[in-house]
């Protein structure tokens, strides 16, 4: 994943934008999801769908999406420019593989909702996943959401809560984990910087219940300055500090 | 309207296999058929409208096009955001029928009113605006434009026309054509309206579809120095569409605004209650009219 967060810094430098530890914070998650979970091909329609509802994670997404040959390796560097596909948020409009434009907290997860009970309704086989924060847990939206998709027995649907803590200065959550048991879903709590954890529960399947998959993740992961550092969340590196990440990214 | 709108619900239910109802816990008992009939599409989905219409474009998303059912201050006030990112930005279909038109609900109060719902919803670039004057105005606006792919409003309104005219959607309607004065009226509004102008040589324009606004009907069949806007909704909320349909006039008309004035209604009562108190009958509008020509 390093070279990955190499790249991440190089984007964001090149833009003057993004929001580098969110991207951190769920790249392992977005990684496993696009290299071994999600059946989608680039340009193809595929069984499985993906909603990144906390679009300010954005970077994260494009590289792994790079990565995997959706998108092309030199379009990395337009991020944020006048003309570029790539935007601080993601916007569905301006490529096929990404499903939902996202920005605005407590929108990803009801669009998920609509999609995996549309699935049943079509009688498609495959699995909606999405990725909420736990900030974006402050949102009614999640909660009602929560309560549609374990009364209609979702059970193609998994919401990942990229769990790094970041809105325990606001409104602590408590016991995630049981608060989505108490909703009616099947709910775990993983390492979501474990490979193996991730895809285990990814591909795990319930029987009639929504999976929550409370993720414990580190916002920053992998850089000790902005390891759950709030001066970081929407800040671009200077040259200096440029050259220490890379170092400290080898 | 309410009536006629379970009736083309259930017409359509059984001829298009992509329609989904998502009704907020409101008017559940009209649709018993319809959830009898047709249960993996209709649902009762409860009273979380934001998140319903976030489900609403999950559906569209995959295909699917909904229908999302409850009272217009719920939908269009207390969902503006979702409506905004989830259909506008995201360029998805889907159709809001709202029931409740201004203060319908007189004896409510006003949280349960909405005479901003036009204007509100005019700020969102695409989204597609249908008032109808008719139960059967309202099921011809539906069926030529409820999947056409654009996120569409449709304002059931508890008062109705005794006429239905055959409207087209994004069309305005020539009712009559004089030389006085033109007079706008929009859906529901045109009984009163018809009735006040029985007599006077104006030119009546009727609007059930409102986004898009047909300019090119009013720049065409303006008459007269002066125009009148009856607007079932706050006064001045087509003023934006109709100075811009005009822009290209050496000279402007002057514009008066008949509509819902911009305050709080502290009274309860029927609607006629508050129409007569707000000066919103037949005879205010004729005697706003006759005395601004």
């Amino acid at each position: 994943m390093k070279h990955l967060k190499r790249k991440i810094l190089e984007m964001a430098v090149k833009a003057g934008e993004g929001h580098i530890p969110s991207a951190f914070s769920v790249l392992d998650i977005l990684w496993v999801l696009y290299d071994r979970v999600l059946d989608t091909r680039p340009h193809t329609k595929g069984n499985d769908h993906f909603i990144l509802s906390k679009g300010h994670s954005s970077m994260g997404l494009y590289i792994v999406l790079a990565e995997k040959g959706f998108i092309q390796k030199d379009i990395l560097e337009t991020l944020g420019k006048f003309e570029s596909i790539l935007g601080g948020h993601p916007d569905r409009t301006k490529m096929s593989d990404i499903e939902a434009s996202t920005g605005s907290l407590g929108h990803g997860l009801p669009m998920a909702v609509g999609l995996a009970l549309g699935m049943r309704i079509k009688k498609e086989i495959g699995r909606v996943y999405t990725i909420i924060g736990d900030g974006e847990c402050n949102e009614g939206t999640i909660w009602e959401s929560a309560l549609l998709a374990s009364h209609h027995r979702l059970n193609n649907l998994y919401c990942i809560v990229d769990y790094n803590h970041s809105g325990d200065r606001a409104l602590s959550l408590g016991d995630l984990r049981a608060k989505f048991e108490s909703f009616g879903w099947d709910s775990v709590s993983i390492d979501g910087h474990n490979h193996d954890e991730i895809y285990k529960i990814l591909t795990k399947k319930s029987d009639v219940k929504p999976m929550a998959i409370i993720a414990n993740t580190v916002k920053g992961k992998g850089l000790k300055v902005m390891e759950n550092n709030h001066e970081w969340h929407h800040k671009t590196p200077k040259y200096e500090e440029l050259m220490a990440f890379m170092e400290e990214l080898k | 309207m309410r009536k006629q709108f379970v009736k083309t619900i259930e017409e359509i239910l059984s001829k298009d296999n992509r329609l989904v109802v998502l009704l907020g816990d409101i008017g559940i008992f009209g649709f018993n058929n319809s959830f009898k009939n047709y249960p993996s599409r209709v649902y009762n989905i409860g009273i979380l409208e934001q998140s319903t219409i976030g489900v609403a474009a999950g559906l569209s998303m995959n295909g699917l096009v909904p229908v999302v059912h409850t009272i217009a201050p719920f939908i269009v006030e207390r969902g503006f955001e979702q409506i905004k990112d989830d259909f506008g930005y995201q360029k998805l279909g889907g159709n809001f029928v709202s029931v409740g038109a201004s203060y319908d609900y007189a004896a409510l109060g006003c949280t349960h009113h909405c005479p901003a719902d036009v204007g509100v919803l005019k700020n969102i670039p695409g989204v597609e605006i249908i008032v109808p004057g008719t139960a059967s105005e309202f099921d011809r606006l539906f069926k030529s434009s409820y999947a056409d792919g654009k996120p569409t409003y449709f304002r059931l309104s508890e008062k109705s026309n005794t006429q239905s005219y055959d409207v087209e959607f994004g069309k305005a309607f020539i009712i009559k054509k004089g030389s006085k004065a033109t007079v706008i009226a929009v859906g529901p509004m045109l009984d009163m309206v018809k009735e006040a102008c029985k007599d006077l040589d104006v030119t009546i324009l009727y609007y059930t579809t409102l986004a898009p606004f047909d300019e090119g009907t009013l720049a065409n069949a303006i008459s007269g120095k002066t125009i009148f806007v009856c607007e079932p909704f706050y006064e001045g909320t087509l003023s934006f569409d109709v100075s811009k349909a005009l822009s290209k006039m050496s000279i402007m008309p002057r514009m008066v605004y008949i509509g819902v004035p911009r305050e709080f209604i502290h009274y309860y009562g029927k609607s006629e209650d508050i129409d007569k108190h707000l000066k919103l009958r037949t005879e205010d509008i004729r005697e706003r009219i006759v005395n601004n020509i």
